[in-house]
């Protein structure tokens, strides 16, 4: 049986993870591959590393912690982050990345998701759709969420995979940060209405949101940063909470 | 030395990136010709069956008499697939033909949140009995690995279950997860991106292609 997926996030910055963590047990703090390596053998299924710069300097930085990162861990290793182009793209697989994450370059060229997608297979391409509620519906937002894109999250997703996306990675705006759960009502209307697996991402808090998000929100995966950080909170004992719940998950 | 056949299916970087943390041998053979120089063949590859009319001729034949000669021969994904009589994704571009039977297309149950493509981590069962089962595997690909390890897939095509097949796994029906034919093998899954089960099934043919 296909199991729910978990993801653990690593927001990177000129070769080092960053955001509010906690990393007494690492010999180098802030390492992408230490942090990595601990989440595989924690159990972690996937990893997403995200640049969150972007800027010229930064990307050279980004190709060698992902070829770090892939020489030591031998899981689904997914790269977003200001990927605007196929050159971007190609960097990134080039250096060990199995799949690119697009979001603002994807909303500006949609053409974008076809040519990757062509090139690499539908499997290398997530198209990453930031949203928030409004009063009806979900608006997409876009530029690291500061500027509205005009375009509704449910309407953009079919749109992305009939051009070709493999997955979609969703964002709620509104729980981003909070820790007070996933927005299980936007990732299961999202989820309802494309064929492909859709990846639940902000709010994430504890043990019972993830639970809630592969039942209520009808998620084929979910990914966290901060909460995988804290010692408390590890993979391995998420993923027992799941299966205790009859969630089906890889141990 | 392993042969990593290079047709433009996709990116080998990983499999590359898996064989180093092995200590594996390999090289990428220019032309047909060059594949006589390597112990063991790899065709790795993902995305669409059509990529696969890139080894149509020379590139066929060649590997086709190496592996009905004895050389050890590996499918990864869409590598497996091919090593089949064709698909039902590209139905003019012929596979390799080492094995019978035709790759068709999976079917989803999205109700039940079984979508296509198959994209995550699954199950491999021994596909002897009426079902799948936990039952030990056979054959020398799967040596070491217990009943029930997960894997990590992406792919909307398959094989049926045929007796090729070692290990089967389950998405709204059972297809070939896994297959062993003598010194023919397949894997549908990505063994370079599954943990430590993919790790072992990657030494697994090392070790078959060492005792050649």
């Amino acid at each position: 049986m296909l199991t729910k997926r978990i993801i653990a996030c690593m927001d990177v910055r000129d070769g080092q993870v960053v955001k509010g963590v906690q990393f007494q047990q690492l010999r180098h703090a802030g390492d992408p591959a230490e942090l990595a390596q601990r989440y595989n053998v924690e159990g972690i299924d996937e990893v997403v590393v995200l640049d969150i710069t972007a800027t010229l300097e930064s990307r050279q930085a980004l190709a060698r912690t992902i070829n770090a990162v892939a020489r030591r861990i031998f899981l689904p290793l997914t790269v977003g982050g200001g990927i605007r182009s196929e050159d971007d793209a190609a960097a990134a697989v080039n250096a060990g990345a199995d799949k690119v994450s697009l979001n603002t370059a994807a909303l500006k060229r949609p053409d974008l998701i076809t040519t990757l997608a062509r090139r690499y297979g539908s499997q290398a391409v997530i198209v990453a759709i930031d949203a928030k509620r409004r009063d009806s519906g979900f608006a997409v937002y876009v530029r690291s969420g500061t500027a509205d894109a005009a375009r509704d999250a449910v309407e953009w997703a079919r749109e992305a995979e009939s051009r070709g996306a493999g997955e979609i990675l969703l964002t709620s705006m509104d729980r981003d940060g909070t820790r007070s759960g996933f927005d299980c009502e936007m990732t299961a209307a999202v989820s309802e209405a494309v064929n492909i697996p859709v990846i639940a991402s902000g709010g994430a808090g504890g043990l019972e949101h993830f639970a809630d998000v592969f039942t209520r929100g009808h998620a084929d995966a979910a990914l966290a940063a901060s909460i995988f950080h804290y010692a408390d909170t590890s993979v391995a004992e998420l993923k027992h909470y799941l299966r205790d719940r009859h969630i089906p998950v890889r141990l | 030395m392993i042969a990593l056949i290079d047709y433009g299916a996709g990116n080998l970087t990983s499999v590359r990136k898996a064989l180093t943390f092995l200590g594996a041998e390999f090289g990428t053979p220019q032309s047909p010709a060059e594949c006589a120089r390597y112990r063991a063949l790899i065709v790795p590859g993902v995305g669409h069956f059509a990529a696969t009319s890139a080894l149509v001729g020379t590139w066929r034949d060649t590997i086709g008499a190496a592996a009905r000669a004895g050389t050890p021969l590996f499918g990864i994904c869409l590598g497996m697939q091919w090593l089949f009589d064709g698909s039902d994704e590209a139905g003019d571009v012929p596979g390799l033909g080492v094995l019978p039977g035709r790759v068709t297309r999976l079917q989803g149950l999205p109700e039940q949140g079984l979508k296509i493509p198959h994209v995550g981590w699954n199950a491999l069962q021994n596909p002897d009995g009426p079902g799948p089962s936990l039952a030990p595997f056979t054959g020398r690909l799967l040596a070491g690995l217990p009943s029930g390890a997960h894997v990590y897939f992406t792919h909307s095509y398959a094989a049926a279950v045929t007796p090729a097949c070692v290990a089967a796994t389950t998405h709204v029906d059972p297809f070939s997860a896994v297959v062993e034919h003598g010194n023919v093998f397949g894997v549908q899954f990505h063994p370079e991106k599954s943990g430590e089960a993919g790790l072992q099934i990657i030494r697994n043919f090392l070790e078959v292609a060492r005792q050649c």
